[in-house]
């Protein structure tokens, strides 16, 4: 359904190529196919509207005119335009006296109190003595799962009976986390909705007792067109400081961000990308932009890449794959290197223009072929990982009844693994195998 | 109970519906209609595509049909939006069944457990005696909010501990059931966001326990889904699908300014219908989801 933008506003220019010169009315046909993106992604009608009128200024100017790559030069445009209007990652401000208070607010199920959990986390890795209070009473064992998720962590929780008034409790953790000695409150609120008013108040008393440093809206990442609203209400209810947006892992395009960001004016601070309480990053406005756009998202990889691959590994299964002396031991190496950075079908997703692939692939295939690989070469001894050419019938037999394949797959394996290493050894030009190595990251 | 969904649908008429009424009556039939209409469909979610074609279906047919009355053109529209979720049917159960298992599924923070218990509060009063599962036990205290619930809506509730293998507990759920002479389990499973292969595997692994326990089971399986929710919604239905053999949705959260038009593009891309509506935090606001009453709310006069 989401095509790329890129290729959407390719094809047009390919139709307008003809003319020669493009036309300020070819812009606009490009950007209505710009509108048609953002809106697909979420983006609210009116911010679109006014984002369209300044990329139509740079655009018709001589940016695009002039340009010999018209399609190439919008979509910068528009990328560019939407990390400006995503604004920079703001740290969190823990200026203040002792304990600086973060509060969390959103619509019900939008993940505050998973949040809480994971910013407790995040900010007791950067040496903070952070508390949570548990101040959401209305949903039933909110509390429970507050005090759970602080088991988990080993991080302190303070609560009361579901019966005591939040804006209380809250009162009562400041001079708790006083003597406690612990430097950061985090107030996990009730969901409630923007139009609520009697709960509104709520926050406001909250708010009033505790003085806090940080009020965080916490937003899905899947909201629709609403998101305006939700962020116009909390802003004009209670006022906040900052955004959250929460399950960023989906395939939500999370255009949302863009209209929040553009309504509040207030800076997204972090991202909630997994269900694991160590899953929360610092916003990165260029990322969210390049995923609004269905561009893929290579840093992330490159992330990735850099924290779950050890470089030493890949390094030397690179150099070996030169010399000729890649055998199984190092494939398995390199095979389990991969396995880590996480579903092989999420990968391809964020390799720019792989979305599509990445959707055809059968991801149960793919996974499914890496484990049995990796079994085959588990049931291998050492001496035959080093030297597949000991595998002889017999010990192929073994080979497969071991990983719980057949003999065919062993011989496929084989020679797909020959193939790999005769080509290696036809790369004996250095300016090719720089190409590789380059690959590799290793250049 | 309609009373109720009228309300909470007031809040979205005055919205959406309220701003459809305003523009037929302000504005001559013109390209500035169709154009505002357009703006006034897609702020209520219901997608590029669906609102390109509804609308330009309805500007052919006031062409076609020599339309000169903006009363009369408002009237097409509002055929035509009935027309697109018009294969939406309340939830009928069959009556020949001794035990039904209805399964709710969905992603994260969506409204299942909520939901769960609104639906056995809704069917303990229609005389069925109701049995929950609380199959979501990977979420911190899951297990606890849905055994609040069963206090609450007075359904007894089958758990085990927190992070017990849920198949484990859907099997006791069903094997309890037999033996209270229950006529329905409602099974609350762990939000799982649709992208994530593993978990959308786990889910068929339930509906296989569940399938072994009872024959054809699970009969209903639903998917929950937040009125706020944009066009990912779409992403949501098809990839549960295509798991879960969805039965039906549950839109949540309807008593928001959410329009729910995502209903809209729901139905005219895939081929699920609309069961029930969440209007509220209390175990009363549920409702069948009627599509005539849907429509007809939406473009009565806003009060």
């Amino acid at each position: 359904m989401f095509e790329n933008l890129q290729d959407k506003l390719q094809s047009v220019f390919d139709k307008l190529a003809r003319h020669g010169v493009l036309t300020e009315a070819d812009v606009n046909t490009a950007l209505r196919e710009v509108k048609l993106a953002l809106l697909e992604a979420d983006v609210n009608f009116k911010v679109t509207k006014n984002f369209i009128t300044r990329i139509r200024e740079r655009a018709v100017g001589t940016e695009v005119t002039k340009s010999l790559t018209p399609a190439q030069q919008v979509v910068k445009i528009v990328h560019e335009e939407l990390i400006a209007t995503l604004g920079e990652s703001a740290p969190l401000n823990l200026g203040g006296g002792s304990p600086k208070i973060i509060m969390l607010v959103g619509l019900q199920g939008s993940g505050k109190t998973t949040t809480a959990a994971k910013l407790a986390l995040h900010l007791r890795r950067s040496g903070q003595r952070p508390l949570m209070v548990a101040a959401d009473t209305r949903r039933p064992a909110a509390i429970d799962q507050l005090v759970t998720l602080g088991k988990q962590l080993g991080i302190s929780v303070y609560s009361e009976d579901p019966s005591t008034p939040p804006p209380k409790i809250c009162a009562k953790s400041v001079d708790v986390a006083k003597r406690g000695a612990y430097n950061i409150l985090i107030l996990d609120t009730s969901g409630r909705l923007h139009i609520d008013e009697e709960l509104m108040d709520e926050l406001r008393q909250i708010k009033h007792l505790t003085n806090p440093q940080e009020i965080l809206l916490v937003v899905d990442a899947m909201t629709g067109q609403d998101a305006v609203k939700v962020a116009k209400g909390f802003n004009n209810g209670v006022g906040i400081s900052g955004l959250v947006m929460t399950k960023i892992d989906g395939d939500a395009r999370g255009g949302s961000a863009i209209s929040v960001r553009a309504v509040s004016g207030v800076p997204i601070k972090f991202m909630g990308t997994g269900e694991k309480l160590n899953e929360l990053e610092i916003f990165y406005p260029d990322r969210l932009a390049s995923r609004i756009l269905g561009m893929g998202d290579v840093l992330t990889l490159i992330e990735k890449a850099e924290t779950t691959l050890d470089e030493e590994i890949a390094r030397e299964g690179a150099e070996k794959l030169l010399e000729g002396s890649f055998n199984f031991e190092d494939f398995l190496k390199q095979l389990q290197q991969v396995k880590r950075m996480g579903p092989l079908t999420q990968i391809l997703e964020m390799i720019p223009g792989m979305r599509d692939i990445a959707k055809q692939v059968s991801a149960e295939d793919a996974e499914k072929q890496l484990v049995r690989t990796e079994a085959i070469i588990n049931s291998m001894t050492t001496k035959e990982r080093k030297r597949p050419k000991l595998l002889n019938g017999s010990r192929k037999r073994r080979v497969a009844k071991g990983s719980g394949t057949s003999v065919q797959e062993i011989n496929q394996l084989i020679i797909q693994f020959r193939q790999m290493q005769k080509l290696m050894k036809k790369i004996k030009d250095p300016r090719k195998r720089k190409g590789i190595l380059n690959m590799f990251g290793l250049g | 109970m309609f009373g109720k969904i009228r309300d909470s649908l007031s809040k979205t008429r005055n919205n959406f519906m309220g701003h459809i009424s305003n523009l037929f009556a302000k504005n001559d039939i013109s390209d500035d209609l169709w154009d505002e209409l357009e703006e006034v469909l897609i702020q209520s979610d219901v997608g590029v595509d669906t609102t390109l074609s509804l609308v330009e279906t309805v500007k052919n047919r006031v062409k076609e049909e020599h339309i000169k009355q903006t009363d009369e053109a408002k009237n097409v529209l509002k055929e035509e939006m009935g027309k697109l979720i018009s294969s939406n049917k309340p939830l009928e159960l069959d009556r020949k069944r001794l035990l039904t298992v209805v399964m709710v599924v969905g992603v994260n923070g969506s409204g299942k457990t909520t939901t769960a218990a609104k639906l056995a509060w809704f069917y303990q009063n229609k005389g069925e005696k109701v049995i929950l599962s609380a199959a979501d036990t990977f979420r911190a205290a899951g297990i606890e909010q849905l055994q609040i619930w069963g206090e609450r809506c007075g359904a007894a509730v089958i758990a085990h501990r927190p992070n017990s293998d849920p198949g484990a507990v859907i099997y006791d759920s069903l094997k309890s059931a037999y033996s209270r002479k229950a006529s329905m389990v409602i099974i609350d499973t762990a939000g799982r966001l649709h992208t994530k292969y593993n978990l959308m595997r786990e889910l068929e692994k339930l509906y296989k326990i569940a399938g072994k326990q009872v024959h054809d089971a699970p009969h209903e399986s639903l998917l929950i889904l937040d009125a706020t929710t944009g066009q990912n919604a779409i992403s949501q239905a098809k990839h549960f699908m295509e798991t879960a053999k969805i039965s039906g949705v549950i839109l949540t959260k309807l008593d928001g300014t959410a329009k729910g038009g995502v209903v809209f593009a729901i139905n005219s891309e895939l081929d699920v219908p609309v069961r029930f509506i969440g209007t509220g935090e209390t175990l009363e606001d549920i409702a069948p989801f009627d599509a005539e009453e849907f429509v007809n709310g939406l473009f009565e006069n806003g009060n």
